[in-house]
């Protein structure tokens, strides 16, 4: 299984960053690193879709003299799912950070819990 | 006639229309003690400790005396009970948290890279993943679509409708940090705490006027921008395309505002050119996308020529998809930025 | 070849490690923009090259530039609040 694990390095090490990104969204208190956390999810996932899609010898799926036919390129639909993906993301970290700035102009702290229990006594 | 039913109050029909109409049961009795039993578990175990002993007896000095100790210890009694979820729960819970956390990720670490030593080999072109899907866009794409690069040959024409919903996410996206940022500058009456930030921050950066930051941002911007078209017009001939053109030009812009300020940005970029700027693209985004699904429904036939491949001007609607799509992009890159800044364009 | 995608991959994790344990959250923001250079520069050992370009300008660029000003604009209110208090 070792051997299996260090032929599949890629996919590897995106799990790892994947389990790493997940620690920090529950462990973290802080929300700004929980975003950071997700983040490093989001690239996880790229990383695990772009290595599924590359064949070894081949080139990127730009056509050029010489360059013809499937034989010579490598998958290019992962590369496609990958580029709107990483765009959405930018979105959705931003309106994240938006809300972490709003929850702070009203609690005027960054942890969660804080938060949480404050929003509790509000409540009362 | 109808038997009158003596618990009409309790029907299903009379609360449904009770319901329907939106107002208070006020008909039914139980809710009311609802209320007070609410109320009841609202009020504090203190308060209820006082008004136990509010009426301390006037007989004997000793009498009082042990009155006063009993209520001394429940008082005690009761902080720490009213306490106790506060510090020593709260710190429990979040040890058990940390702990069940930790060993929810290992397991799913775990029961990954197992599932991860039975995958196909890395990088053999054999794998499933690379089925007949990818094989006919590498061979047919250029023929169909007219894009030497293939991938944005694929998401710009094979897979335009899935971009266009995309585009729509960065609008929407835009559109939700205005909605959640915004600092609405209208209200003069009541100047809030956030006014007055907002103008504090506008101070601070305004002030420091960085010479070097200026002096290279003048060499800088025009380059990052010329970059910046050249991606996006050449985004069906080389790498890159709309999303990561827009990108470049929108941390252009980006870089321009802090170097020289608000006042010179505003006079070609204010929140009217970009609404205006990214309505216009996704409208000619949608009609020309939708026009082609017209004409062709599988965009086989599209009336504009598809051109000789490695021009310019040839992939048929790539090229002007990819200049919206790029649009759309730059400006809410921009967007994002002043609007966590200053809280408005 | 497989040496310098080897010391990649290991750079990668330090960054995703370090972001998570650094205390300063400056400090784990400029990681977190390294962290995104280095993944560009997996992308372009992946073959795609559209992914590099598009990595390196949101990744490295937008998402930290809206990082750091978050934090900006937290600490400016942070201050406004030390000035209310006194």
């Amino acid at each position: 299984m070792l051997q299996h694990l260090l032929n599949h390095y890629y996919e590897t090490v995106s799990i790892v960053l994947f389990g790493i990104g997940f620690t920090m969204l529950l462990l973290n208190r802080n929300m700004i690193k929980k975003i950071m956390g997700l983040n490093i999810m989001d690239t996880a996932v790229y990383l695990f879709l772009a290595a599924k899609g590359y064949i070894t010898g081949r080139v990127a799926p730009i056509i050029a003299e010489g360059l013809e036919g499937k034989e010579s390129f490598i998958n290019p639909v992962p590369s496609g799912l990958v580029l709107t993906g990483i765009v959405v993301s930018v979105s959705v970290t931003a309106l994240m950070l938006s809300l972490t700035i709003r929850l702070y102009r009203r609690y005027h702290t960054l942890d969660i819990d804080e938060i949480a229990m404050l929003a509790k006594k509000e409540d009362l | 006639m109808s038997k009158k039913n003596e618990k009409y109050e309790s029907t299903l029909w009379y609360r449904l229309k009770y319901w329907v109409n939106g107002e208070e049961e006020d008909g039914i009795v139980e809710k009311e003690t609802d209320k007070y039993e609410a109320h009841l578990k609202r009020v504090s175990v203190e308060d209820r400790v006082y008004r136990a002993f509010s009426e301390i007896p006037n007989d004997g000095e000793e009498e009082r005396a042990h009155y006063e100790e009993l209520r001394k210890e429940l008082l005690e009694l009761s902080k720490r009970y009213e306490t106790w979820p506060e510090k020593r729960g709260v710190k429990i819970f979040n040890r058990i948290y940390q702990v069940a956390a930790v060993i929810l990720c290992v397991f799913i670490i775990g029961i990954l890279l197992v599932t991860v030593s039975y995958l196909p080999e890395f990088g053999n072109k054999d794998n499933p993943s690379n089925n007949e899907v990818s094989e006919r866009y590498i061979e047919k794409g250029l023929e169909e679509t007219g894009a030497t690069n293939i991938v944005t040959g694929m998401i710009l024409d094979y897979r335009a409708f899935d971009t266009l919903g995309e585009s729509h996410v960065l609008f929407i996206g835009a559109c939700a940090v205005l909605i959640l940022l915004r600092v609405d500058q209208v209200k003069k009456e009541n100047t809030t705490k956030e006014e007055i930030e907002e103008a504090n921050t506008e101070e601070i950066y305004e002030k420091d006027e960085d010479t070097i930051l200026k002096k290279v941002a003048f060499f800088l911007v025009p380059t990052i921008m010329l970059f910046g078209i050249y991606v996006i017009l050449n985004g069906h001939l080389s790498p890159g395309g709309g999303f990561s053109g827009g990108a470049i030009i929108g941390a252009g812009l980006i870089l321009y505002l802090n170097a020289f300020g608000y006042k010179k940005i505003q006079r070609f970029f204010t929140y009217k050119t970009f609404s205006r700027i990214s309505i216009v693209s996704l409208l000619c985004y949608a009609c020309t996308k939708g026009y082609s699904f017209y004409t062709g429904a599988n965009h086989l036939e599209s009336i504009v020529p598809l051109g000789t491949p490695g021009a310019i001007l040839s992939g048929g609607f790539i090229l002007l998809l990819n200049i919206c799509v790029g649009m759309v992009v730059a400006c809410t890159m921009y967007a994002f930025y002043t609007l966590f800044r200053k809280g408005g364009m | 070849m497989t040496p310098f995608v080897y010391g990649l991959l290991t750079f990668l994790l330090a960054c995703a490690i370090a972001v998570s344990l650094s205390k300063d959250l400056l400090n784990s923001i400029i990681i977190f923009m390294s962290y995104s250079l280095i993944m560009s520069m997996i992308w372009i050992l992946l073959e795609s090259p559209d992914l590099a370009i598009t990595e390196a300008a949101v990744g490295a660029g937008i998402t930290s530039v809206l990082f750091f000003v978050t934090l900006r604009k937290i600490h400016a209110l942070k201050e406004e609040e030390y000035e209310q208090e006194e």
